[in-house]
């Protein structure tokens, strides 16, 4: 079974939601970029997302382009995105990682290509955020024999007839975007998510995660008990951008704190994961 | 074969190009977009408003000059020139924003957005916000606002918001990239008026169908002025508006097409806007067609003396058209563009924009190897005002 279906059904077993964390690969530089990612897994995310760096990210605020920015500066490529999931697939060996992408460095690579090489490095999905269904029509068979879902986004104005097109072929869990606008900044309309998050769960049974704008323990707690899962990825990044070389442990506290915050009624939960130093 | 009429596909698809490559959150917006362009191009009421307009305020038809001494200097075919220079706010940029504004007051959108190299594409889109009492914010990059100086105070003066883009280069692609994200944030109630035939589905149909006026008046001046159609069609290609506008209805006629772009410091330097002729298929900015772009699929800067040139993406029409093979696609450099920028203001009296200098310069090249019964048109798409300060100085340092 793929590791994003066990991990989701774990988690549902223990009552527990899914912290899903985004962080561009090789931000700032691959080594650390590596120790980021291995540390904020094992201080307690659930689903990563990792990022990979595109030179014309338009779905993405400031921190994410910059960090796409900074990436690239120090040569990532997708070949090393895929060493790097390969590296926390060694080490982690039940952690769902997705690539989070624009589809133009993926179309470049090579679909069938990236379908072996992303299946050999242990990743579990994708999510290209700039290729709706109606253009998944070369994807598709690339990815088909593989275990490799596409993860799919809903937006706040995606209307119901189209939420229904867009989950019949979706796999993995469901993204659903919590405010119109790019990553990372914006405030949330807890009322509109919880309704559009309910439409959602009518409608598919897969787990339904939300994403954009989440970024202080206060925004988990608001909105933990609305879907299966949530997203952040600006937060995490941001911290990335503040302390290079030194952001790994950081960036593992603010997980830490994340973590308790999604599960505040989780007997034992600060246990399993300590509060930040 | 014939072409005409049957692209693009419900979804937007030219062949092996086009298509919607946007985020969810853009996605109903592009659908409702298409609707109410598929309702207003049925609608006679809604093309002779269009129609109207681009009589009464833009001043068309502009017309087809004949370049006797350019002819006499390229000492070959006679060369036409489809006068866009003279429409009001001087490109042929005016014929989609109007198009565009027309749309957007149809569908009860009161602010508008619009990305601008050259400027000519804000100036327009500002024009008719101002004419038709739009809220108006034009994203353009710094590099561009520092050697398009005159529009950007055009544009100000116009009442319109110009929102500066320090990220890149500075130049076209970074303005996209800036307006696209903003319209993710404020899709709800604003209307997108992409500048050229770029962009996701609708746009790059929706601008050529604006811009087929071009074409569609150039036919018919060419039979009255010669008895017969053109040899040979040259329009510079930047995102390619004004090439498609030309090109489109002559694309079922043995007429030959040449699209130009920007050459920029030479091909061979790297430094170069030539998509068609350089680059590689991906996408970019919603839309599938040639990129320049590196092994790893990173997006490269374009160069080119002309902001409205300076551009690594192309619209997917003309992709499709280089593919079938139906249009040639060459290039000019910038010392060429500028020689010829001097040379049709002391021979013709016309001071071309620096993107319709190329499309001169190849059409001077192509005549030189004509027989001079031959008649070659070229998209003259917009006036020189805008470049004078950066051209001269360029023209200057370059010692031309
Ligand atoms: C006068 C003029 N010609 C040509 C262009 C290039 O655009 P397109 O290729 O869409 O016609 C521009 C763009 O700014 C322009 O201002």
């Amino acid at each position: 079974m793929n590791r994003i279906t066990k991990t989701f059904q774990r988690l549902a077993q223990q009552n527990r939601r899914a912290l899903v964390g985004y962080i561009t690969a090789g931000d700032p530089d691959f080594d650390t970029s590596l120790a980021i990612l291995q540390q904020a897994v094992d201080a307690g995310i659930d689903v990563l997302e990792l990022g990979v760096p595109f030179s014309d990210p338009t779905a993405d605020g400031t921190v994410i382009q910059l960090a796409a920015a900074r990436a690239l500066r120090q040569g990532m490529t997708v070949p090393r995105v895929l060493e790097l999931a390969h590296r926390i697939r060694a080490a982690h060996p039940e952690t769902p990682i997705v690539l989070f992408s624009y589809y133009n460095p993926l179309l470049r690579y090579g679909l069938e290509r990236l379908a072996k090489d992303a299946t050999a490095a242990g990743v579990d999905g994708f999510l290209i955020v700039d290729l709706p269904p109606e253009e998944a029509g070369e994807m598709r068979p690339a990815l088909s024999g593989y275990d490799l879902p596409l993860i799919r986004l809903i937006a706040p104005t995606t209307p119901a007839e189209r939420m229904a097109a867009i989950t019949r072929d979706a796999g993995g869990f469901l993204y659903l975007i919590t405010r119109t606008g790019v990553t990372g900044v914006g405030t949330l309309d807890q009322d509109r998510i919880q309704q559009l998050a309910a439409t959602l769960q009518q409608q598919s049974p897969l787990p339904v995660c939300l994403g954009f704008g989440i970024s202080t323990a206060a925004d988990v707690r608001q909105l933990a008990g609305l879907a299966n899962g949530v997203v952040v990825g600006s937060a995490l990044v941001k911290i990335v951008a503040e302390h290079g070389a030194q952001a790994a442990p950081l960036v593992a506290a603010k997980v830490r704190e994340l973590r308790a915050a999604l599960d505040p009624d989780i007997k034992g939960a600060a246990i399993i994961y300590p509060a930040a130093p | 074969m014939k072409i005409m009429n049957h692209y693009p596909d419900a979804n937007g698809h030219f062949g092996a190009f086009g298509g919607r490559y946007v985020g969810e959150t853009l996605m109903p917006a592009l659908l409702e977009l298409d609707a109410a362009r598929q309702s207003a191009m049925a609608d006679p009421a809604f093309l002779a408003e269009f129609r109207a307009l681009l009589r009464d305020y833009v001043g068309r038809p502009t017309p087809v000059d004949f370049a006797a001494r350019l002819t006499a200097h390229a000492g070959g075919a006679r060369i036409y020139l489809k006068r866009e220079d003279l429409t009001h706010t001087g490109a042929h940029k005016i014929n989609n924003t109007i198009g565009q504004g027309l749309l957007a007051r149809r569908m009860g959108k009161r602010r508008i957005i619009a990305e601008t190299g050259a400027g000519q594409h804000g100036v327009a889109t500002a024009t008719v916000a101002a004419r038709f009492g739009l809220e108006c914010k034009v994203f353009m990059g710094v590099e561009d606002i520092r050697r398009q100086a005159p529009n950007v105070c055009r544009m100000k003066l116009l009442g319109a918001e110009v929102v500066p883009v320090a990220a890149g280069t500075g130049t076209l692609k970074d303005a996209m990239n800036e307006a696209m994200r903003y319209w993710v944030g404020a899709v709800e109630d604003t209307f997108y008026v992409i500048g050229t035939v770029a962009g996701p589905h609708p746009y790059p149909v929706l601008v050529r169908d604006f811009q087929r006026v071009i074409g569609d008046e150039a036919r018919g001046q060419m039979v009255d002025s010669i008895g017969r159609l053109p040899d040979m069609l040259v329009a510079c290609v930047g995102g390619g508006s004004n090439a498609m506008g030309l090109f489109y209805p002559f694309l079922d006629d043995p007429v030959e097409i040449v699209g130009v772009e920007a050459a920029g410091e030479g091909i061979a330097t790297g430094h170069h806007a030539a998509t068609l002729g350089e680059g590689s298929v991906g996408v970019l900015h919603g839309t599938k067609s040639y990129l320049l772009q590196d092994a790893d699929g990173q997006v490269q800067e374009a160069h080119s003396i002309s902001a409205g040139l300076d551009y690594p993406g192309v619209g997917p029409e003309h992709a499709l058209l280089k593919e079938l093979g139906r249009v040639r696609y060459v290039s000019v450099d910038d010392r060429t563009a500028l020689q010829t920028f001097q040379l049709l203001a002391r021979l013709e009296g016309i001071i071309p924009a620096l993107e319709s200098s190329h499309a001169v310069a190849a059409a001077l090249r192509e005549a030189a190897t004509r027989k001079p019964e031959e008649a070659i048109l070229v998209c003259l798409s917009g006036r020189g005002d805008k470049d004078l300060a950066h051209a001269v100085a360029t023209i200057e340092k370059m010692g031309l």
